[in-house]
């Protein structure tokens, strides 16, 4: 016989060694079911509510948005007579940078690859028609989240909505966009007391709203493994929680109001076990750490989403399969809200086809293949446990070292983590171009001498653009123009005082002030961030030693 | 002739786009290549473009776009790099470029134009057959009339 020959690697991405068959032994010597618990109970490692899928499917929530508001409107209402149960927005980058749609920095970016948001008319044309009561709308938003947020509070508000009763989500989370995905503004610190203050505004004004959605995801598509990306996204979340709690705001205030954004690509079984691990260490955190009593406190409750780091421009119609697998992978870590990078996304815009077909392979899961139908269906394999168990246990040594080794605001701080994770994503495109780690199309399996299959390219309306700002100049010209300029006087001295922002946000919106207007007395005061480029591989561990 | 040691890259992320991942695994792989890498960061317009790559008397112009804004952006930076006399250096330009924009790229002068899924050893090979061999008198000459338009 001859010898097989490896397919997959032995070692998983998170460096856990995988073995050809586990039986209950492996699970003991991995610490047992000690952290396995019932459904809906402490620590949650099987999900956070008793019934999960069977009481209420996950929402289907794609990411959506382009254009100006009144395009969006358009395909949030094709999403949702489609029977998609959620929105999940996009900006353009203009408006996740803090910059109006007539500022020269904006050039060519609006309406790209996002709804272009200059005030709260935008919104007002955004969300028109759309039952907010029923509609949970996510805003993908970061550096400018507290002006986004105040628009949204302040539409609903306008609408008739009920802030006590207002749900929703913001991502918020401007650590993480030091990591990757970079849509930060203002030096790391007032952007961390920024975050501080939508929670602590939203914890007394609007207490159902999820005002931060903290990203293992955006991690992970920099270059992190999998259980970086969890331990990472705690250390985040920590930082954010010890803000509010240092503000005397008590943890069971806010606690279950914080949300998670994980990422799914690579090994199935390793993504279900990281969420899993995940759930019990969160909930133990926020137990032991933060003394909450509220079991709600401690869920762990996330979107997860089917990452475009795993999507590739070659044979793009393979990642419709990859899609349903990541859902796959989604259904069976009991996530809360799950969302798919569309099989053209590694090229364009979705198309509204793209985004179709997506959203079936979520209905499908739900509908077709029984994945809604019992709690946890891996929980008690062998495998998974031992995986489970193995997960957590690394998450825990990353987060002591990350702690040990100055903590995670010092290590983005100095661009530590940052470096590290280009360093391994680095290591992970030498493997895959020499054929040392497997991709489907990429490095075996190519359809040489064959075209790719065309994908319908998502237009940039040059025309829209210019429409944007012309809309921006006729609200400047109606608006009143005292009342502006009061509330921007007030956001400014706030910000000189360190006080409380969202009450001056909230004004400033309501009074029709521009994003880039808010943004820009908030960059007078704190200055824009500078960011730290380093091309080294730094090594925790020994950062660690060093400090202590 | 010239050492691959002294091929100097100028390395930058254009406009708002934050997707920087390729970029820096790049200029890793550039800098494991030999050559001297630096790297903007982010959001940078073409006069920063320009200015960056004067300031590190750039043999090679590199620019990685993820976010679709290329076009727009070339077209402002052609001008300002021609006006700088950066018209003789290597400009290339790397990312998430459809097939359709590859000529409009290369008519604008970018000489290489390598979409996602490059091999990085292409994208360095590439530089090391046509980036300018610039004699030493060249660069001194190129580092005075920098040091006379700061002035």
């Amino acid at each position: 016989m001859s010898k097989p020959q490896p397919i997959r690697p032995v070692v998983n991405e998170s460096g856990i060694a995988i073995q050809p068959v586990y039986t209950a032994d492996n699970v003991e010597a991995s610490g047992g079911l000690a952290m396995l618990g019932r459904p809906g109970e402490y620590p949650f490692t099987r999900g956070i509510h008793p019934l999960m899928y069977r009481k209420q499917p996950f929402t289907m929530r794609q990411y959506t948005g382009f254009g100006n508001a009144a395009d969006t409107n358009r395909r949030f209402k094709y999403l949702i007579a489609n029977g998609q149960t959620g929105l999940n927005v996009a900006f353009d980058l203009a408006t996740q940078c803090g910059l109006d749609s007539d500022d020269a920095r904006a050039d060519g970016e609006v309406g790209r690859v996002g709804m272009a948001v200059d005030t709260l008319r935008d919104f007002e044309i955004a969300f028109d028609g759309i039952d907010l009561d029923r509609i949970t709308v996510s805003l993908t938003v970061n550096g400018s989240a507290a002006i986004l947020i105040a628009m949204y509070l302040a539409m609903a508000e306008k609408r008739g909505f009920d802030l006590r009763t207002l749900r929703g989500t913001a991502q918020n989370d401007i650590l993480k966009e030091f990591v990757g995905r970079g849509t930060w503004i203002y030096p790391v610190r007032p952007s961390i007391a920024l975050v501080g203050d939508t929670i602590e505004y939203c914890a007394e004004h609007a207490p159902k709203y999820s005002p931060v959605s903290v990203c293992g995801y955006h991690i992970r598509e920099s270059g992190a493994t999998p259980t970086q990306e969890m331990a990472w996204g705690f250390c985040i979340a920590r930082a954010y929680a010890r803000e509010v709690v240092r503000r005397g705001v008590p943890i069971d205030d806010f606690a279950d109001r914080l949300s998670y954004n994980f990422n799914i690509y690579g090994n199935l079984f390793e993504q279900v076990a990281k969420f899993r691990a995940g759930r019990g260490l969160w909930a133990r955190i926020v137990k032991e750490e933060f003394g909450a009593t509220k079991p709600s406190s401690m869920w762990l409750r996330m979107i997860a989403g089917g990452g475009g780091s795993g999507l590739t421009a070659e044979q793009p119609e393979l990642n419709i399969v990859r899609g349903a697998y990541y859902a796959l992978v989604g259904a069976l870590s009991g996530a809360q809200t799950m969302a798919l990078c569309c099989y053209d996304e590694a090229y364009t815009i979705p198309s509204e086809y793209a985004q179709r077909i997506s959203l079936r392979t979520m209905q499908l899961l739900v509908e077709e293949i029984g994945l809604a139908d019992t709690v946890d269906p891996l929980g008690g394999s062998y495998y998974m446990e031992t995986l489970t168990n193995q997960m957590r246990a690394e998450m825990e040594r990353i987060i002591a070292e990350t702690d040990a080794a100055g903590g995670i605001v010092d290590l983005i701080e100095q661009g530590a983590i940052q470096a590290r994770v280009s360093a391994q994503a680095y290591r992970l495109r030498r493997a895959i171009e020499s054929g040392e780690f497997p991709k489907v199309g990429v490095n075996r399996y190519r359809n040489e001498g064959e075209a790719e299959r065309e994908v319908e390219m998502h237009p940039h309306d040059e025309a829209g653009a210019a429409a944007q700002v012309a809309a921006l100049k006729r609200v400047r010209a109606e608006r009143d123009a005292g009342a502006v300029a009061r509330a921007l006087e007030r956001v400014e001295s706030d910000a000189r005082a360190g006080r409380n922002l969202m009450p001056a946000i909230v004004d400033a919106v309501k009074a029709y002030a521009s994003v880039g207007e808010i943004s820009e007395r908030m960059v007078g005061v704190w200055g824009r961030y500078a960011e730290p480029v380093r091309f080294d591989d730094p090594d925790l561990a020994a950062l660690a030693k060093e400090a202590a | 002739m010239t050492s691959d040691r002294s091929i100097r890259v100028l390395l930058a992320k254009p406009g708002l786009d934050g997707h920087d991942q390729g970029a820096k695994i790049v200029a890793r792989a550039m800098i494991d290549a030999g050559f001297e890498v630096r790297y903007t960061g982010l959001r940078q317009t073409p006069e920063q473009v320009r200015d960056a790559a004067l300031a590190h008397d750039a043999d090679v112009v590199a620019l990685s776009s993820m976010a679709g804004a290329h076009l727009a952006f070339c077209r402002r930076l052609k001008p300002l790099l021609e006006a700088a006399g950066l018209a003789d250096r290597l400009w290339i330009i790397g990312g998430n470029i459809p097939a359709p924009d590859v000529d409009a790229l290369r008519a604008l002068g970018f000489a290489g134009v390598f979409p996602v899924g490059t091999p990085l050893d292409a994208t360095c090979d590439f530089i090391r057959a046509y980036a300018p061999r610039r004699t030493a008198e060249a660069r001194a000459g190129a580092a005075r009339s920098t040091e006379e338009a700061a002035r």
